[in-house]
């Protein structure tokens, strides 16, 4: 690019044989700059904007580890370190740049950072979102501002399946996977079940979890009934009441999609309780907590990671390089919502890598690397991610569930009894909402 | 009649809590007129203190039983310093000026208080659930109710009970209770108002960080936990009625033993319950069950 400036002013200085002409150079020469500059920038650096609570209760177990897995896998990259067939340097050739942001205070605050990511910063692409209200939020703006924006980890189906839009794209599945693999999972493992409960927050994410759980329940196990649903607010901490009824209720399964500070203090007191003994709770983000909470868990609890992810997912070349670099760097094995982010960027570098490659290694355009993200497959690191849905903007993944195991000799948390359930069978086909599938029989669902 | 015993149990529980999360609003305000939002702040700065003081403590192989005190002193450290340095530093220069302009600014410390939690702790949770699996748990039936929780209702008894000896019974309560009926000819009468504010406000930080200090045991102690307090004690206070102490007891018990009720019964409204209360309450007492309405002078 810079050759290219020179030999313009060289022209121009060359034409030039009026007085006023070396003026006239010099204007030439610094509009030449200006003009070269940016595209330079372009094709040498390419801005994402990342968002994960880095404050809040959510930033401990989801934000931060999120965060981390987004500087591993930006560095690795920038450098080209990534394992085959990642390893190429940078995202369509060009140089990574993370501007990371924090997604807590409430939904306006999230779309007006949102709103200065595009504008201010002037970011290429936007990768983030935990909360399901931040998706359901950003959604439409990224549309609006014709944002390339990739969620990855919020779970609430309720995006491609009330919306349609171009530019937004999810890499992780969505709620409904975790919740029918978790039936999945208890009518195969305990198929004695005779009756279930439910503790969830009252907002979108509980219910909708519920919902599927309830619903998938209804159909793998005709014969178990609920005992009682309890619906405690976001952020409640004190959970001494609903788990007397839990207690009270006596059921076989107690169903959970409680995450961050609250699934600890839930924990805690329900180990302390005995619920844990008398019941045994399925904990569909149970993973992200595991390492922190070690022998507070109680052992035999049924935990998911929304996802083949951290401790469920597959031991592969990918999966063993990014499990290590992250335990060098950061101390602590990486949890879900790390795989889920470094998934998620991972999908952006395949989508740009893939347009570049047939543009003769230009740096591509948003609108231009849109069509090769969509209906994209492609290898991540604890699984293989599928853009089926949403009109090939929604991903499906297998996944999986086990049971906690605190090995107290050697200190470490592990996973037993895993089962895992192909994406096919815990994901609705393409066209069909999440909650008609389900109340129509899991029709198409391949298990085996 | 187990549900019944449930609701009861629990409820009381919740009730204990309550109380003690909002008893140190209810005081700050009825003697200083000031409705101190950083009172979350004080909560969740005396759960990380406590949660912090538990961790060493028990590193360090010192005798279990022992770790309670330290939820106390935690406590009083914490309502000492961040009491006097917040009454001396900021709030004595808003004595006088409008009332909603002290809430903005307890408001402002409050959010300040936050960022310094994350400076300090940082965003990882702490956990200091020793105390609370150390006493063990009594059954009724298939109920299990941990001893923590009930020992909480003793000290929420216990707690109340001495506030109210100290403020009826003592020479310093006298001295308090002319100032909350009227400060103006309280300090004519030659009470030191000033030292009185001082006292109330670290006595009340102090009650804010003992709230957080007794419930760092059973949670995971993590930012943002002094948001979903400042909420519940702002209803509890309304309803018993803003600055009295028999107010925010019975307040604490209506919540608790309401909101008990309708997670045994009703889960789908317990979000719904307690503001519920506080929305009929104010209907019909916009003064709160225990205060009594009083003229504006003029």
């Amino acid at each position: 690019m810079s050759t290219v400036t020179t030999r313009r002013s060289a022209a121009i200085l060359h034409r030039s044989s009026r007085p006023w002409g070396g003026l006239t150079f010099v204007l030439a020469a610094l509009l030449a700059l200006l003009v070269a500059l940016p595209m330079q920038a372009r094709a040498e650096t390419m801005k994402i904007g990342i968002v994960t609570f880095l404050s809040g209760a959510a930033a401990g177990p989801f934000g931060i580890p999120g965060r981390n897995g987004a500087e591993l896998t930006v560095d690795a990259i920038n450098s080209g370190s990534l394992p085959s067939p990642y390893n190429t340097k940078g995202i369509g050739g060009a140089n990574v740049e993370a501007v990371i942001i924090d997604e807590a205070g409430g939904t306006t605050k999230v779309v007006e950072e949102f709103r200065n990511l595009v504008q201010r910063e002037h970011v290429d692409a936007v990768v983030g979102y935990i909360s399901s209200g931040s998706c359901l939020a950003i959604a439409p703006v990224a549309e609006e501002l014709k944002m390339l924006t990739v969620f990855f980890d919020c779970g609430t189906p309720r995006i491609f399946e009330d919306g349609n839009y171009k530019y937004v794209f999810r890499t992780s599945a969505h709620s409904t996977m975790d919740n029918v693999g978790a039936a999945h999972y208890v009518a195969k493992r305990f198929p004695k079940t005779r009756s279930y409960a439910g503790i969830n927050q009252n907002y979108a994410w509980g219910q909708d979890s519920w919902r599927d759980f309830h619903l998938s329940m209804e159909l793998l196990m005709p014969k178990a009934k609920v005992t009682t649903v309890q619906w405690p607010k976001l952020f409640a901490g004190q959970y001494s009441s609903e788990i007397s009824a839990l207690l009270v209720s006596n059921s076989n399964i107690v169903h959970s999609s409680l995450w961050d500070g609250d699934l600890e203090s839930f924990v805690f007191q329900a180990g302390a309780r005995g619920l844990a003994k008398r019941s045994k709770l399925v904990l569909t983000t149970g993973e992200a907590n595991m390492f922190r909470m070690g022998a507070k868990m109680p052992n035999g609890v049924i935990i998911g990671a929304r996802g083949p992810y951290g401790v469920l997912a597959r031991d592969t070349a990918l999966n063993r390089w990014f499990q290590k670099t992250y335990t060098d760097h950061y101390g602590t094995p990486p949890v879900y919502p790390s795989y889920q982010m470094a998934q998620a960027i991972l999908g952006l570098k395949v989508a740009y890598d893939k347009t570049a490659q047939k543009m003769g290694g230009k740096f591509p355009t948003r609108e231009q690397a849109i069509p090769n993200f969509e209906h994209l497959t492609y290898e991540a690191f604890g699984t293989t991610v599928n853009m089926a849905l949403g009109n090939g903007h929604q991903a499906i993944t297998e996944t999986a569930y086990g049971q906690y195991h605190f090995d107290k000799a050697a200190g470490r948390a592990t996973i037993t009894n895993v089962e895992r359930f192909p994406a096919e069978c815990v994901n609705p086909p393409v066209g069909v909402k999440s909650e008609d599938w389900i109340k129509g029989g899991l029709k198409g669902a391949k298990c085996n | 009649m187990l549900t019944l015993v449930a609701i009861l149990v629990d409820g009381l529980v919740y009730s204990s809590w309550l109380f003690i999360v909002a008893v140190g609003l209810t005081l700050i305000f009825g003697v200083m007129k000031i409705l101190n939002v950083a009172h979350g702040s004080l909560y969740a700065f005396g759960a990380y203190t406590a949660a912090t003081l538990i961790g060493v403590y028990f590193d360090a192989g010192w005798p279990p039983l022992g770790s309670f005190a330290l939820l106390l002193v935690a406590a009083v450290v914490v309502g000492l310093v961040l009491g006097l340095v917040l009454e001396r530093g900021l709030l004595r220069f808003m004595y006088g000026r409008d009332e909603v302009i002290i809430v903005l600014v307890t408001y402002a410390v409050f959010l300040i208080l936050e960022d310094v939690i994350l400076l300090v702790w940082g965003t990882s949770p702490y956990f200091a659930f020793q105390p609370y699996s150390l006493l063990d748990n009594t059954s009724i039936g298939v109920l299990s109710f941990a001893n923590y929780d009930l020992a909480m209702i003793g000290f929420a008894v216990v707690l109340g009970a001495g506030l109210w000896w100290a403020i009826q019974r003592t020479r310093w309560g006298k001295l308090l209770l002319a100032v909350i009926h009227d400060r103006e000819m309280a300090q004519a009468m030659g009470i030191n108002v000033t030292l009185v504010f001082t006292i109330t406000f670290i006595l009340g930080a102090m009650l804010g960080a003992l709230g957080g200090a007794v419930t760092a045991p059973e949670i995971s102690v993590a930012p943002g936990i002094g948001v979903e307090v400042i909420v519940v004690a702002f209803a509890v206070v309304v309803i018993g009625g803003m600055g009295s102490i028999p107010g925010a007891a019975i307040g604490a018990l209506i919540v608790g033993l309401i909101r008990a009720a309708a997670v045994h019964l009703l889960p789908q409204v317990e979000l719904f319950v307690i503001y519920g209360v506080m929305t009929l309450v104010l209907a019909f007492r916009p003064q709160g069950l225990f205060s009594r309405a009083e003229a504006r002078k003029i």
